[in-house]
């Protein structure tokens, strides 16, 4: 199925909690050697046919408008996948 | 006098919303998120609760309901809107109020009697506490950091925006202690904390002079049934 794939991130100076929490549980199985995690959300857009450039143009509108909030998060990503 | 109460799917205070109107001595009249129509309200509350499962981000898909995009023109040309709590996130996703709010510093789900102090006594829905009192309501979310950018927090401090702080405690890692914000006018208010709960001895929060005593949070609806009288 055609897709617009959207990634959106936690911005990078914002505490990223569940990131954190994952971090911790690794560094206490032995993985001491990631520093950090950081946990986004990719979120999928599907369409029947192959989506036109219009149609992207659209898709980061929405991403930017919609699917993220620009005063906590970042679309690091929005890319057509066939 | 009619106060319209907004229920989305996942509101979950709006009839302590409504009482709290019908106590303060106006008429509370719902609201549904289908509604384009705000039925001649003369202001609106928007309660807490988890509208739409909170998905995607608490308060972003309440933003896009056909209720609220009617509750924005309106509010723009002077409405009183009052948002509580999941009110509060639905009113910074609906770009009427600044900043945004994020996960609990501790992570953890809050709830207690929060005292807050009030900053702004000159909103439609503060104008009978007096300035820098300290009032008791309760507190019960899990994302009520508030965050704004230095540009943005300059701003709200150097205009006097800020409505409400935390005091003695900091119960989320707000920014500056902000528990409430107003828009330039005055016309709206959102804050994390609930008002609504505390608006009948008996059933608020507890005070040092007894037990579950506290009403504190009965001005908040008194204050904006002054505003509309004398508007």
């Amino acid at each position: 199925m055609p897709k617009i794939i959207v990634e959106v991130m936690p911005k990078a100076d914002l505490l990223d909690p569940q990131g954190k929490a994952v971090a911790n549980s690794l560094n206490r199985t032995g993985h001491s050697e990631i520093t950090a995690v950081r946990i986004g959300k990719r979120i999928e857009l599907h369409y029947d046919n192959t989506p036109t450039e219009q149609q992207l143009e659209e898709a980061k509108q929405i991403a930017a408008n919609f699917l993220s909030n620009g005063v906590i998060e970042d679309v690091v990503a929005v890319s057509v996948e066939a | 006098m009619k106060i319209g109460v907004v229920t989305f799917p996942g509101t979950l205070d709006d009839r302590d919303a409504q009482r709290a109107v019908r106590l303060a001595g106006a008429t509370p009249v719902p609201l549904w998120h289908a509604d384009t129509n705000l039925h001649e309200v003369d202001a609106v509350v928007l309660p807490g609760g988890f509208s739409y499962g909170d998905y995607l981000r608490c308060g972003a898909i309440a933003a896009q309901a056909p209720v609220m995009q009617t509750i924005i023109e309106k509010a723009n040309q002077g409405l009183p809107v009052l948002g509580i709590c999941n009110g509060f996130q639905v009113l910074v996703e609906s770009h009427l109020l600044p900043g945004g709010l994020i996960r609990n510093e501790n992570q953890h789900f809050i709830c207690r009697d929060q005292i807050l102090e009030v900053e702004n006594n000159t909103t439609a829905w503060t104008n009978q506490f007096k300035l820098g009192e300290h009032i008791t309501i309760p507190l019960k979310n899990g994302e009520g950091g508030y965050i704004a950018d230095a540009e943005t927090l300059k701003r709200l401090e150097g205009e006097n925006l800020i409505t409400f702080r935390y005091v003695d405690v900091n119960p989320n890692g707000s920014m500056n202690n902000i528990a409430g914000l107003r828009n330039a006018k005055g016309n709206v208010v959102g804050l994390m904390p609930h008002p609504e709960h505390a608006v009948e001895a008996g059933f608020g929060p507890d005070m040092p002079e007894a037990m579950r005593s506290g009403v504190d949070g009965l001005k908040f609806f008194t204050s904006v049934i002054h505003s509309l009288v004398n508007a």
